[in-house]
Protein backbone atom coordinates (compact mmCIF):
# COMPACT_ATOMS: atom_id res chain seq x y z
CA UNK A 1 0.00 0.00 0.00
CA UNK A 2 1.48 3.35 -1.07
CA UNK A 3 1.74 6.07 1.59
CA UNK A 4 1.74 9.79 0.78
CA UNK A 5 4.60 11.85 2.22
CA UNK A 6 3.71 15.16 0.58
CA UNK A 7 1.84 16.26 -2.56
CA UNK A 8 3.12 14.06 -5.37
CA UNK A 9 5.59 12.14 -3.18
CA UNK A 10 4.84 8.56 -2.10
CA UNK A 11 6.45 5.75 -0.15
CA UNK A 12 6.06 2.66 -2.37
CA UNK A 13 8.21 0.26 -0.35
CA UNK A 14 7.67 -3.17 1.16
CA UNK A 15 7.57 -4.06 4.87
CA UNK A 16 9.34 -7.35 5.66
CA UNK A 17 7.94 -8.47 9.03
CA UNK A 18 9.40 -11.98 8.82
CA UNK A 19 13.04 -11.02 8.15
CA UNK A 20 15.34 -12.31 10.88
CA UNK A 21 18.70 -12.29 9.03
CA UNK A 22 20.25 -9.71 6.81
CA UNK A 23 23.45 -9.55 4.71
CA UNK A 24 22.90 -13.27 4.29
CA UNK A 25 23.17 -14.40 7.90
CA UNK A 26 25.63 -11.76 9.09
CA UNK A 27 23.15 -9.38 10.71
CA UNK A 28 20.22 -10.35 12.93
CA UNK A 29 17.02 -8.37 12.45
CA UNK A 30 14.76 -9.32 15.37
CA UNK A 31 12.17 -6.72 14.41
CA UNK A 32 12.14 -7.38 10.66
CA UNK A 33 12.84 -4.51 8.26
CA UNK A 34 11.46 -2.61 5.28
CA UNK A 35 12.80 -1.76 1.84
CA UNK A 36 11.83 1.86 1.29
CA UNK A 37 11.41 3.29 -2.19
CA UNK A 38 9.92 6.66 -3.10
CA UNK A 39 7.87 7.71 -6.11
CA UNK A 40 7.68 11.36 -7.19
CA UNK A 41 4.94 12.27 -9.63
CA UNK A 42 5.81 15.64 -11.15
CA UNK A 43 6.20 16.65 -14.81
CA UNK A 44 8.59 13.72 -14.82
CA UNK A 45 7.89 10.54 -12.87
CA UNK A 46 10.83 9.56 -10.70
CA UNK A 47 11.41 6.36 -8.71
CA UNK A 48 14.06 6.51 -5.97
CA UNK A 49 15.44 3.03 -5.16
CA UNK A 50 13.45 -0.24 -5.28
CA UNK A 51 12.97 -3.30 -3.01
CA UNK A 52 14.85 -6.56 -2.42
CA UNK A 53 14.41 -9.04 -5.27
CA UNK A 54 12.12 -11.62 -3.51
CA UNK A 55 9.58 -8.79 -3.10
CA UNK A 56 9.63 -7.49 -6.66
CA UNK A 57 6.02 -8.46 -7.45
CA UNK A 58 4.65 -6.76 -4.34
CA UNK A 59 6.88 -3.76 -5.05
CA UNK A 60 5.64 -3.37 -8.65
CA UNK A 61 2.06 -3.70 -7.34
CA UNK A 62 2.74 -0.84 -4.84
CA UNK A 63 4.17 1.38 -7.58
CA UNK A 64 1.21 0.52 -9.84
CA UNK A 65 -1.25 1.80 -7.20
CA UNK A 66 0.13 5.28 -7.93
CA UNK A 67 1.12 5.16 -11.61
CA UNK A 68 1.73 2.77 -14.47
CA UNK A 69 5.38 1.67 -14.08
CA UNK A 70 5.79 2.17 -17.83
CA UNK A 71 5.46 5.92 -17.23
CA UNK A 72 8.55 6.13 -14.99
CA UNK A 73 10.98 8.57 -16.64
CA UNK A 74 13.84 8.39 -14.15
CA UNK A 75 15.03 5.76 -11.69
CA UNK A 76 17.53 6.97 -9.10
CA UNK A 77 19.71 4.17 -7.72
CA UNK A 78 21.35 5.61 -4.61
CA UNK A 79 23.09 2.32 -3.81
CA UNK A 80 23.62 -0.98 -5.69
CA UNK A 81 23.15 -3.35 -2.73
CA UNK A 82 20.46 -5.92 -3.57
CA UNK A 83 18.05 -4.95 -0.81
CA UNK A 84 17.59 -1.64 -2.69
CA UNK A 85 18.40 -2.39 -6.32
CA UNK A 86 16.93 -5.90 -6.37
CA UNK A 87 13.74 -4.95 -8.21
CA UNK A 88 15.54 -2.68 -10.68
CA UNK A 89 15.59 -5.30 -13.48
CA UNK A 90 11.86 -5.90 -13.02
CA UNK A 91 11.09 -2.15 -13.11
CA UNK A 92 13.32 -1.64 -16.15
CA UNK A 93 11.39 -4.33 -18.03
CA UNK A 94 8.36 -2.04 -17.66
CA UNK A 95 10.24 1.14 -18.59
CA UNK A 96 13.36 0.11 -20.56
CA UNK A 97 14.18 3.63 -21.76
CA UNK A 98 14.13 5.30 -18.36
CA UNK A 99 17.22 7.21 -17.30
CA UNK A 100 19.03 5.47 -14.43
CA UNK A 101 20.75 8.09 -12.28
CA UNK A 102 23.75 6.84 -10.29
CA UNK A 103 27.00 8.11 -8.83
CA UNK A 104 30.15 7.41 -10.87
CA UNK A 105 30.90 4.37 -8.70
CA UNK A 106 27.19 3.50 -8.77
CA UNK A 107 27.39 3.00 -12.53
CA UNK A 108 30.15 0.46 -11.97
CA UNK A 109 28.38 -1.38 -9.13
CA UNK A 110 24.89 -1.42 -10.73
CA UNK A 111 26.33 -2.64 -14.04
CA UNK A 112 28.41 -5.11 -12.03
CA UNK A 113 25.26 -6.55 -10.42
CA UNK A 114 22.88 -6.71 -13.40
CA UNK A 115 25.08 -6.61 -16.52
CA UNK A 116 22.48 -4.53 -18.43
CA UNK A 117 23.26 -1.58 -20.75
CA UNK A 118 20.66 0.72 -19.20
CA UNK A 119 20.48 4.43 -20.01
CA UNK A 120 22.82 5.55 -17.18
CA UNK A 121 23.40 9.15 -16.16
CA UNK A 122 26.18 9.65 -13.61
CA UNK A 123 25.97 12.58 -11.22
CA UNK A 124 28.30 14.35 -8.81
CA UNK A 125 27.68 16.22 -5.57
CA UNK A 126 25.63 19.37 -6.13
CA UNK A 127 24.27 18.35 -9.52
CA UNK A 128 20.58 19.13 -10.05
CA UNK A 129 17.98 17.55 -12.30
CA UNK A 130 14.74 19.46 -12.74
CA UNK A 131 11.63 17.27 -12.87
CA UNK A 132 8.94 20.03 -12.89
CA UNK A 133 7.99 21.71 -9.63
CA UNK A 134 10.83 19.86 -7.92
CA UNK A 135 14.56 19.49 -8.46
CA UNK A 136 16.55 16.38 -7.61
CA UNK A 137 19.82 17.39 -5.94
CA UNK A 138 22.52 14.75 -5.43
CA UNK A 139 25.16 14.37 -2.73
CA UNK A 140 27.78 11.65 -3.14
CA UNK A 141 28.39 9.82 0.14
CA UNK A 142 31.23 7.38 -0.54
CA UNK A 143 31.66 4.70 2.15
CA UNK A 144 28.30 5.48 3.81
CA UNK A 145 28.37 2.63 3.55
CA UNK A 146 29.66 1.59 0.06
CA UNK A 147 31.80 3.47 -2.45
CA UNK A 148 28.69 3.98 -4.63
CA UNK A 149 26.45 5.45 -1.92
CA UNK A 150 24.61 8.67 -2.69
CA UNK A 151 21.91 10.86 -1.09
CA UNK A 152 19.10 12.40 -3.13
CA UNK A 153 17.41 15.60 -1.95
CA UNK A 154 14.02 16.61 -3.34
CA UNK A 155 14.10 20.39 -3.53
CA UNK A 156 10.58 21.84 -3.49
CA UNK A 157 9.41 19.20 -1.02
CA UNK A 158 12.43 19.48 1.33
CA UNK A 159 12.80 15.70 1.58
CA UNK A 160 16.22 14.13 1.99
CA UNK A 161 16.51 10.52 0.81
CA UNK A 162 19.87 9.35 2.23
CA UNK A 163 19.37 5.64 1.44
CA UNK A 164 20.90 3.59 4.30
CA UNK A 165 22.01 6.54 6.45
CA UNK A 166 19.60 7.18 9.35
CA UNK A 167 17.79 3.90 8.60
CA UNK A 168 16.66 1.12 10.91
CA UNK A 169 15.79 -2.56 10.42
CA UNK A 170 12.36 -2.06 11.91
CA UNK A 171 9.12 -3.39 10.41
CA UNK A 172 6.20 -1.20 11.46
CA UNK A 173 2.50 -0.75 10.78
CA UNK A 174 2.96 3.03 10.48
CA UNK A 175 5.72 4.73 8.52
CA UNK A 176 6.62 7.95 10.35
CA UNK A 177 8.86 8.31 13.38
CA UNK A 178 6.21 9.98 15.56
CA UNK A 179 3.88 7.02 15.04
CA UNK A 180 6.08 4.26 16.46
CA UNK A 181 7.50 3.09 19.78
CA UNK A 182 10.46 5.41 20.46
CA UNK A 183 12.47 2.94 22.54
CA UNK A 184 12.31 0.27 19.82
CA UNK A 185 13.07 2.84 17.13
CA UNK A 186 16.26 4.05 18.80
CA UNK A 187 17.37 0.52 19.73
CA UNK A 188 17.20 -0.45 16.07
CA UNK A 189 18.77 2.82 14.87
CA UNK A 190 21.72 2.27 17.23
CA UNK A 191 22.08 -1.44 16.36
CA UNK A 192 22.16 -0.42 12.68
CA UNK A 193 24.81 2.23 13.30
CA UNK A 194 26.98 0.03 15.50
CA UNK A 195 26.96 -2.99 13.17
CA UNK A 196 27.25 -1.20 9.83
CA UNK A 197 28.49 2.38 10.14
CA UNK A 198 31.00 2.29 13.02
CA UNK A 199 34.07 1.94 10.78
CA UNK A 200 33.02 4.98 8.76
CA UNK A 201 32.42 7.25 11.75
CA UNK A 202 34.94 9.93 10.70
CA UNK A 203 33.22 10.05 7.29
CA UNK A 204 29.78 10.26 8.94
CA UNK A 205 30.84 13.41 10.79
CA UNK A 206 32.31 14.98 7.64
CA UNK A 207 29.25 14.15 5.54
CA UNK A 208 26.83 15.57 8.14
CA UNK A 209 28.80 18.82 8.27
CA UNK A 210 28.89 18.93 4.45
CA UNK A 211 25.13 18.41 4.12
CA UNK A 212 24.30 20.92 6.87
CA UNK A 213 26.59 23.47 5.17
CA UNK A 214 24.42 23.21 2.03
CA UNK A 215 21.72 24.91 4.14
CA UNK A 216 18.93 22.92 2.54
CA UNK A 217 15.63 23.04 4.41
CA UNK A 218 14.84 19.50 5.56
CA UNK A 219 11.23 18.67 6.45
CA UNK A 220 11.69 14.91 6.24
CA UNK A 221 14.54 12.41 6.20
CA UNK A 222 13.35 9.34 4.29
CA UNK A 223 15.85 6.47 4.57
CA UNK A 224 15.84 3.12 2.76
CA UNK A 225 14.90 1.05 5.85
CA UNK A 226 12.47 1.65 8.67
CA UNK A 227 10.51 4.77 9.52
CA UNK A 228 10.65 8.19 7.90
CA UNK A 229 11.82 11.02 10.17
CA UNK A 230 9.21 13.78 9.83
CA UNK A 231 8.87 15.03 13.42
CA UNK A 232 12.05 16.92 14.32
CA UNK A 233 14.03 15.07 11.60
CA UNK A 234 17.34 16.53 12.77
CA UNK A 235 17.09 14.48 15.96
CA UNK A 236 18.58 11.47 14.18
CA UNK A 237 21.30 13.61 12.59
CA UNK A 238 22.31 14.84 16.05
CA UNK A 239 22.22 11.26 17.36
CA UNK A 240 24.52 10.17 14.51
CA UNK A 241 26.94 12.98 15.42
CA UNK A 242 26.97 11.73 18.99
CA UNK A 243 27.48 8.10 17.93
CA UNK A 244 30.12 8.97 15.34
CA UNK A 245 32.15 10.88 17.93
CA UNK A 246 32.51 7.59 19.86
CA UNK A 247 33.19 9.29 23.18
CA UNK A 248 34.64 6.78 25.67
CA UNK A 249 31.92 4.69 27.30
CA UNK A 250 31.49 4.32 31.04
CA UNK A 251 30.81 0.58 31.27
CA UNK A 252 32.54 -2.69 30.39
CA UNK A 253 31.63 -5.77 28.38
CA UNK A 254 33.19 -9.15 29.20
CA UNK A 255 33.11 -11.54 26.22
CA UNK A 256 33.96 -15.18 26.73
CA UNK A 257 33.40 -18.77 25.83
CA UNK A 258 34.25 -21.67 28.09
CA UNK A 259 34.65 -25.41 27.74
CA UNK A 260 34.20 -26.49 31.35
CA UNK A 261 33.42 -23.23 33.20
CA UNK A 262 37.02 -22.37 34.18
CA UNK A 263 37.06 -19.29 31.93
CA UNK A 264 33.50 -18.50 33.04
CA UNK A 265 34.56 -18.33 36.70
CA UNK A 266 37.41 -16.01 35.73
CA UNK A 267 34.94 -13.82 33.79
CA UNK A 268 32.65 -13.62 36.81
CA UNK A 269 35.51 -12.61 39.08
CA UNK A 270 36.57 -9.86 36.65
CA UNK A 271 32.98 -8.63 36.73
CA UNK A 272 33.06 -8.54 40.54
CA UNK A 273 36.19 -6.42 40.39
CA UNK A 274 34.62 -3.99 37.90
CA UNK A 275 31.44 -3.63 39.95
CA UNK A 276 33.39 -3.13 43.17
CA UNK A 277 34.48 0.20 41.62
CA UNK A 278 30.85 1.12 40.84
CA UNK A 279 31.28 0.58 37.10
CA UNK A 280 28.57 -1.31 35.25
CA UNK A 281 29.39 -4.39 33.19
CA UNK A 282 27.72 -7.05 31.04
CA UNK A 283 28.87 -10.62 30.65
CA UNK A 284 28.35 -12.35 27.29
CA UNK A 285 28.83 -16.04 26.54
CA UNK A 286 29.65 -15.48 22.86
CA UNK A 287 28.80 -19.05 21.90
CA UNK A 288 25.22 -18.46 23.01
CA UNK A 289 24.70 -14.75 22.41
CA UNK A 290 23.53 -12.95 19.29
CA UNK A 291 26.71 -11.52 17.79
CA UNK A 292 25.13 -8.30 16.53
CA UNK A 293 23.49 -7.57 19.88
CA UNK A 294 26.93 -8.04 21.46
CA UNK A 295 28.40 -5.61 18.89
CA UNK A 296 25.83 -3.00 19.96
CA UNK A 297 26.89 -3.47 23.60
CA UNK A 298 30.57 -3.22 22.63
CA UNK A 299 29.75 0.01 20.84
CA UNK A 300 28.28 1.49 24.03
CA UNK A 301 31.04 0.23 26.34
CA UNK A 302 34.30 1.87 27.31
CA UNK A 303 36.19 -1.38 27.93
CA UNK A 304 36.19 -4.74 26.17
CA UNK A 305 37.50 -7.73 28.16
CA UNK A 306 37.91 -10.94 26.14
CA UNK A 307 38.50 -14.44 27.45
CA UNK A 308 38.90 -17.92 26.02
CA UNK A 309 40.54 -21.19 27.00
CA UNK A 310 43.54 -22.19 24.89
CA UNK A 311 42.30 -24.64 22.26
CA UNK A 312 44.47 -26.36 19.61
CA UNK A 313 47.25 -23.86 20.36
CA UNK A 314 44.83 -21.06 19.67
CA UNK A 315 41.49 -19.78 20.96
CA UNK A 316 38.01 -21.33 20.73
CA UNK A 317 36.65 -20.87 17.19
CA UNK A 318 33.44 -19.54 18.77
CA UNK A 319 35.27 -16.43 19.99
CA UNK A 320 36.74 -15.70 16.53
CA UNK A 321 33.57 -14.11 15.05
CA UNK A 322 33.40 -11.34 17.66
CA UNK A 323 37.18 -10.85 17.43
CA UNK A 324 36.69 -10.31 13.71
CA UNK A 325 34.09 -7.64 14.49
CA UNK A 326 36.52 -5.94 16.89
CA UNK A 327 38.94 -5.70 13.95
CA UNK A 328 36.53 -4.89 11.16
CA UNK A 329 34.35 -2.29 12.85
CA UNK A 330 37.34 -0.12 13.84
CA UNK A 331 35.93 0.95 17.21
CA UNK A 332 37.51 4.07 18.65
CA UNK A 333 38.37 5.16 22.19
CA UNK A 334 38.07 1.79 23.89
CA UNK A 335 40.44 -0.06 26.20
CA UNK A 336 40.84 -3.80 26.54
CA UNK A 337 42.07 -6.73 28.58
CA UNK A 338 42.30 -10.50 28.20
CA UNK A 339 42.00 -13.65 30.29
CA UNK A 340 41.55 -17.41 30.01
CA UNK A 341 42.37 -20.87 31.24
CA UNK A 342 44.74 -23.40 29.70
CA UNK A 343 45.89 -26.96 30.28
CA UNK A 344 49.35 -27.17 28.79
CA UNK A 345 50.62 -24.98 25.92
CA UNK A 346 48.62 -21.85 26.79
CA UNK A 347 48.97 -19.72 23.61
CA UNK A 348 45.41 -18.34 23.90
CA UNK A 349 46.05 -15.36 26.17
CA UNK A 350 48.82 -13.85 24.03
CA UNK A 351 46.72 -14.33 20.89
CA UNK A 352 43.82 -12.40 22.41
CA UNK A 353 46.09 -9.65 23.76
CA UNK A 354 47.83 -9.17 20.39
CA UNK A 355 44.49 -9.03 18.66
CA UNK A 356 43.09 -6.43 21.07
CA UNK A 357 46.21 -4.30 20.62
CA UNK A 358 45.93 -4.58 16.82
CA UNK A 359 42.35 -3.39 17.14
CA UNK A 360 43.72 -0.14 18.61
CA UNK A 361 42.42 -0.87 22.11
CA UNK A 362 45.23 -0.28 24.58
CA UNK A 363 45.54 -3.05 27.18
CA UNK A 364 44.69 -1.83 30.67
CA UNK A 365 47.01 -4.35 32.32
CA UNK A 366 48.60 -7.73 31.75
CA UNK A 367 45.98 -10.42 31.21
CA UNK A 368 45.29 -13.29 33.60
CA UNK A 369 45.96 -16.94 32.76
CA UNK A 370 44.93 -19.86 34.98
CA UNK A 371 45.79 -23.55 34.66
CA UNK A 372 42.92 -26.09 34.54
CA UNK A 373 40.36 -24.65 37.01
CA UNK A 374 41.18 -21.25 38.60
CA UNK A 375 42.33 -21.33 42.23
CA UNK A 376 41.40 -18.65 44.78
CA UNK A 377 44.49 -16.61 44.00
CA UNK A 378 43.78 -16.81 40.23
CA UNK A 379 40.31 -15.42 40.95
CA UNK A 380 41.87 -12.66 43.10
CA UNK A 381 44.06 -11.71 40.14
CA UNK A 382 40.89 -11.62 38.01
CA UNK A 383 39.16 -9.32 40.50
CA UNK A 384 42.25 -7.07 40.49
CA UNK A 385 42.12 -6.96 36.69
CA UNK A 386 38.47 -5.94 36.91
CA UNK A 387 39.37 -3.18 39.36
CA UNK A 388 42.08 -1.90 36.98
CA UNK A 389 39.63 -1.94 34.05
CA UNK A 390 37.10 0.07 36.06
CA UNK A 391 39.70 2.55 37.25
CA UNK A 392 40.91 3.02 33.68
CA UNK A 393 37.33 3.72 32.58
CA UNK A 394 36.99 6.33 35.29
CA UNK A 395 40.43 7.81 34.60
CA UNK A 396 39.50 8.50 31.01
CA UNK A 397 36.43 10.54 31.82
CA UNK B 1 53.38 18.16 -2.89
CA UNK B 2 50.80 16.36 -4.99
CA UNK B 3 47.63 14.90 -3.51
CA UNK B 4 46.29 11.52 -4.65
CA UNK B 5 42.70 10.25 -4.71
CA UNK B 6 41.49 6.69 -4.04
CA UNK B 7 39.45 5.73 -7.11
CA UNK B 8 37.50 3.13 -5.11
CA UNK B 9 36.11 5.32 -2.34
CA UNK B 10 37.24 8.88 -3.04
CA UNK B 11 39.51 9.38 0.00
CA UNK B 12 42.28 11.92 -0.62
CA UNK B 13 45.89 11.28 0.43
CA UNK B 14 47.39 14.58 1.52
CA UNK B 15 51.20 14.28 1.75
CA UNK B 16 51.30 17.01 4.40
CA UNK B 17 49.13 14.85 6.69
CA UNK B 18 50.41 11.42 5.60
CA UNK B 19 48.66 8.37 7.12
CA UNK B 20 50.27 8.01 10.56
CA UNK B 21 47.99 5.14 11.65
CA UNK B 22 49.04 3.32 8.48
CA UNK B 23 52.74 3.92 9.09
CA UNK B 24 53.13 6.83 6.66
CA UNK B 25 54.63 9.92 8.29
CA UNK B 26 53.41 13.43 7.45
CA UNK B 27 55.48 14.89 4.64
CA UNK B 28 55.75 11.61 2.73
CA UNK B 29 55.31 11.97 -1.00
CA UNK B 30 52.80 9.48 -2.45
CA UNK B 31 55.50 7.89 -4.63
CA UNK B 32 57.54 7.10 -1.52
CA UNK B 33 54.76 5.15 0.23
CA UNK B 34 55.49 1.37 0.30
CA UNK B 35 53.69 -0.61 -2.42
CA UNK B 36 51.82 -2.80 0.08
CA UNK B 37 50.09 0.21 1.71
CA UNK B 38 46.27 0.30 1.54
CA UNK B 39 43.69 3.08 1.57
CA UNK B 40 42.87 3.59 5.26
CA UNK B 41 39.16 4.04 4.54
CA UNK B 42 38.32 1.22 2.16
CA UNK B 43 41.46 -0.93 1.86
CA UNK B 44 42.10 -0.27 -1.83
CA UNK B 45 45.62 -0.97 -3.08
CA UNK B 46 48.12 1.84 -3.69
CA UNK B 47 47.82 1.11 -7.44
CA UNK B 48 44.16 2.23 -7.37
CA UNK B 49 45.05 5.83 -6.54
CA UNK B 50 45.17 8.63 -9.09
CA UNK B 51 46.85 12.03 -9.03
CA UNK B 52 44.57 14.93 -8.10
CA UNK B 53 44.83 17.70 -10.71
Amino acid sequence: MAVKLKEGVYWVGVVDWALRHFHGHELSTHRGSSYNAYLIVDEKVVLVDTAWTPFQDEFIKNVSEVIDPASIDIVVANHAESDHSGSLPAIMRHTPNAKVIVSQRGKESIEGHYHQPWNFKTVKTGEKVNIGKHDLVFVEAPMLHWPDSMFTYLAGANILMPNDAFGQHYATAFHFNDEVNQVELYEEALKYYANILTPFSPLVLKKIDEVLALNLPVDMIAPSHGVIWRKDPLQIVNKYKEWAAQKPGSSAVILYDTMWDGTLHMAEAIGEGIASEDIDYKLFHVGLSDRNDVVTEIFKAGAVVVGSPTFNQGVLPTIRPIMEDLRGLKFQNKIGAAFGTYGWSGEGLAIIEDHIKNCKMPLVAEGVKAKWQPRPDDLSKCRELGVKVAQAIKGEK
Amino acid sequence: MVKYRCTVCGWIYDPEIGDPDGGVAPGTAFEDIPDDWQCPVCGAAKSEFEKVD
